[in-house]
């Protein structure tokens, strides 16, 4: 079967006055249909730059990335975004915050109206549809997010963080909830975080980066026995615990090196 | 909030009691000031040819509407006014715009527009005379003048410094420039517009009198000049009392749209 995602040896540097920081050295990796993956590394070490890059947003300096065997180039309308914050707009009702991607790519046809009423209804929304975000809890703003990208029916998703702004308890709700969403519709997934047992609870593999300049240190295959099939009983699970040393090992075998 | 306890209702009848009080004391004040003023005019404590009166500026103020002159000088100050803030609103709005759109011009611009919002516009007043005479155009173009340049890097300033997060949620949607504009820039701006119109409002009327001093044959700017050139204190005062009212009455209009806009969000 032929990767959804595939990354040859991107490099990536930032440019400021003060000189030229490498972020990115040497990446390479690949997505399976269907996968959820998960991107963990120390903080400021380049994860989300990744993502950037691979939505196109910003060009890397040298390597090739294709979608579905073509060469990724600019920004893809297959690849659906979800950023740290939701950024609902205040200034629209939820109903028009979750048009907003359709609205920007020309038209909103009836199939899509209708797909974002399924999709409200879909995840317990229905109620809010003309309510404005801040009467949302952060739990719904974050679902909402995600039917903004859904909706626009994306082959590969990117999760920037998507949980970190929420507070623990919520977190673990949101994850938990988000992460079958995304389960349940097939989606490829790409989630960064720097949170390890986030990782673990949700990815079917978990790619660990180096501190900057990021490399890929070790991508470690996750899999729970079935009775453990949620992010949120994945948690309980005996193999957890393995799982969290396992990469904690190799993020600290990091700083020794360093 | 729902159950309303003796606490929340003690609570409200204060709340109630201090908005009347304070309404109240301003009223009282008004009168008390006008009153004393009229007193020490009819006792001749003060000279009344050149503190004029109430009474004086109503009995003046009178005699103008029924000549219907008053009409005119208040149309024309309104007109020429609200001429120059509409065309400061637009421009200032589409130039920001402009600004945004390119960061090289805005870098190279900077310094021009700095240079131009400090420098004391009634300076430009004579200048504008000669070139465009004295016509309305010339009043309307003064009080743009006062206006424009700080409205300009007043709203640019506010554009630039909408979220970027939220800039690139835009570009994760495979929007474009003009989408972040319209769909981020613009709308989360509008508080920022409205109250950049409620300052410009004010400073356009500034501009008019100003421009209407040096070139009018009407106006209440016009009014006041004639009006202490012939020591016609009554029509000067009643001038200045009109554009205080004329501007608290412009403010009202623009507190009126924002309120519309805040209920609609």
């Amino acid at each position: 079967m032929t990767p959804i995602l595939e990354l040859n040896h991107i490099n990536y540097s930032y440019h400021t006055p003060d000189g030229e920081t490498k972020a990115l050295s040497n990446i390479s990796f690949s997505l399976s249909q269907g996968e959820f993956a998960a991107v963990v590394g120390p903080s400021g070490c380049g994860k989300s730059t990744l993502l950037s890059l691979i939505d196109g947003l910003m060009q890397p300096e040298s390597g090739t990335m294709t979608l579905n065997g073509e060469p990724l180039t600019e920004n893809s309308s297959r690849i659906g975004y979800m950023l740290q914050h939701d950024h609902l707009f205040e200034w629209r009702t939820v109903y028009r915050n979750v048009l907003l991607g359709s609205e920007i790519n020309g038209h909103i046809t009836p199939e899509i109206r209708l797909r974002a009423d399924e999709l409200l209804r879909q995840y317990g929304l229905e109620r809010f549809r003309n309510s404005r975000p801040s009467e949302l809890s952060g739990g719904m703003r974050q679902r909402a997010a995600l039917i903004r990208t859904l909706i626009l029916n994306p082959d590969l998703l990117l999760l920037d963080e998507p949980f970190s702004a929420l507070d623990y308890q919520t977190r673990l709700t949101v994850s938990d909830d988000i992460g079958q969403i995304i389960r349940r519709s097939g989606k490829t997934a790409l989630l960064v975080t720097h949170d390890l047992s986030e990782a673990v609870s949700l990815a079917d593999r978990v790619i660990v980066l180096t501190k900057r300049p990021a490399s890929v240190a070790k991508i470690i295959p996750v899999a729970f026995s079935a009775e453990y099939d949620t992010p949120l009983r994945r948690r309980s699970a005996p193999e957890f615990k393995n799982y969290f040393n396992e990469i904690w090992k190799e993020l600290n075998r990091d700083e020794q090196i360093n | 909030m729902n159950k309303s306890t003796d606490g929340q209702a003690l609570f409200l009848k204060k709340m109630r009691q201090h908005r009347l009080a304070v309404r109240t004391a301003r009223i009282t004040v008004l009168i008390l000031f006008l009153l004393l003023w009229e007193l020490c005019a009819n006792a001749g404590v003060i000279d009344s040819f050149i503190f004029s009166s109430p009474s004086r500026i109503a009995l003046c103020f009178w005699e103008m509407v029924t000549d219907r002159s008053i009409f005119l000088h208040i149309g024309v100050t309104l007109y020429e006014t609200i001429a120059s803030f509409l065309l400061v609103t637009f421009s200032s709005i589409l130039i920001a715009v402009l600004l945004w759109c390119s960061r090289i011009v805005s870098e190279i611009l900077e310094p021009y527009l700095v240079v131009l919002n400090s420098l004391p516009k009634s300076a430009l007043a004579p200048l504008l005379i000669v070139w465009l005479g004295a016509t309305p155009v010339t009043i309307i173009v003064a009080g743009m003048s006062v206006a424009v340049f700080g409205s300009i890097m007043n709203l640019y300033t506010s554009f630039i410094t909408v979220d970027r997060e939220k800039i690139k949620l835009i570009y994760t949607l495979h929007g474009s420039r003009r989408h972040a504009l319209f769909k981020v820039v613009l709308p989360s701006c509008i508080p920022v517009i409205i109250s950049s119109m409620k300052v410009n409002i004010g400073l356009c009327l500034v501009g008019v009198v100003i421009g209407e001093f040096l070139a009018a044959r009407s106006g209440l700017g016009y009014l006041i000049i004639y009006s202490s050139q012939v020591f016609k204190m009554d029509w000067l005062i009643m001038s200045i009392v009109l554009l205080c009212i004329m501007a608290m009455g412009l403010y009202a209009v623009i507190g009126a749209v924002e309120k519309l806009y805040q209920k609609r969000f």
